[in-house]
């Protein structure tokens, strides 16, 4: 009887062990940062040797178009634009940042998610800054 | 024997659980497709005027008379985005849908087609207006995406749409609307 009872007490706090657990790992998981901020960084942004952030944003935004992403917001003030595409099954959103550096010069970032997974792969903003290039006419240089 | 399989069973059970809630982003997304000057194309419009403030009200107008409603728009950099909720049912779909699933039940199966059969849509729209190189016109691009639902609300689609029909009837209502309003009726 009372090995009996032990038991129930036991499973009963392993359970609320596991109750409160789950709570607190699903919110800290919306604020975890897997690798390292600066490389992440260093792969989502490119800096251009321009100061024009209006035009920058205007390119940024057909870019994005000719890349079958439809614009859902922007804002010149913050120097934003976001937009969303479907490939397949997927559905990938995109926002594009642009801050001035120096006076002198305008870093663009993007940063890209496919659902719930967070595009980490350096080819592909690769790939979206040599078409940013090619529009601009300018040269993307790489950040430190 | 019976151990090996077990090994198998839980080896089984590791990869299924692994690969759920698992989508990876396919490569080379971020690349223009063969059909990005063609879709271009298709997709703008240039106007004989410099006046961005008229073109961009008129696209606003345009896009709530073909029964959108706004989400987002900077007129800064000319940007109007809405969306829609439409019906998605396809008479044609249907009726295949539920010719098998009768089919099937007098052969003894059970089936649900018709579950699968496409209910509702949300259409966005996306429109860009900014002026052209010389500064002498404006140029409108406008895109639209499409998410389809079926019957049991889960989606069963989601697409860019690029039927021509769908753009050049927006252009023809924009083209009609930036009339009247140069007008000023």
């Amino acid at each position: 009887m009372k090995n009996s009872k032990i038991i129930s007490l036991s499973f009963l706090s392993l359970f609320f062990l596991m109750m409160s657990a789950g709570c607190v790992s699903t919110t800290n998981k919306a604020f975890r940062c897997e690798e390292s901020q600066v490389e992440l960084r260093s792969i989502q942004t490119r800096a251009f040797d321009t100061i024009d952030k209006k035009k920058m944003l205007q390119i940024i935004i057909s870019t994005m178009q000719d890349l079958d992403f439809v614009i859902d917001k922007a804002d010149l003030l913050l120097g934003s634009v976001t937009g969303t595409k479907f490939v397949r099954n997927a559905s990938i959103i995109m926002t594009v940042t642009v801050r001035s550096r120096g006076g002198k010069q305008l870093l663009v970032r993007a940063n890209a998610r496919c659902g719930v997974t967070s595009v980490k792969d350096p080819e592909t903003y690769q790939d979206f800054f040599m078409s940013l290039e090619k529009s601009l006419f300018l040269t993307a240089h790489q950040i430190d | 024997m019976r151990r090996l399989n077990l090994v198998k069973y839980v080896f089984l059970c590791a990869i299924c659980v692994s690969l759920s809630g698992c989508i990876t982003p396919p490569k080379g997304f971020l690349r223009p497709s063969s059909d990005c000057l063609q879709n271009r194309q298709l997709q703008t419009r240039q106007y004989d005027t410099k006046d961005q403030e008229a073109i961009i009200t008129s696209v606003a107008g345009v896009l709530q008379d073909l029964g959108f409603t706004l989400d987002a728009s900077e007129t800064e950099l000319g940007l109007v985005s809405a969306s829609k909720n439409a019906d998605a049912t396809d008479a044609r779909q249907i009726t295949f849908a539920l010719t098998a699933d009768i089919l099937s039940a007098l052969a003894g199966a059970h089936s649900n087609n018709m579950a699968g059969c496409d209910k509702e849509q949300k259409v966005k729209a996306s429109v860009i207006t900014k002026p052209s190189l010389d500064g002498s016109k404006t140029v409108v691009r406008v895109t639209f995406q499409r998410i389809v639902w079926n019957m049991q609300n889960q989606i069963s689609r989601i697409e860019t749409i690029k039927d021509p029909e769908v753009y050049l009837k927006f252009y023809t209502s924009l083209s009609k609307a930036i009339f009247l309003e140069a007008q000023k009726i």
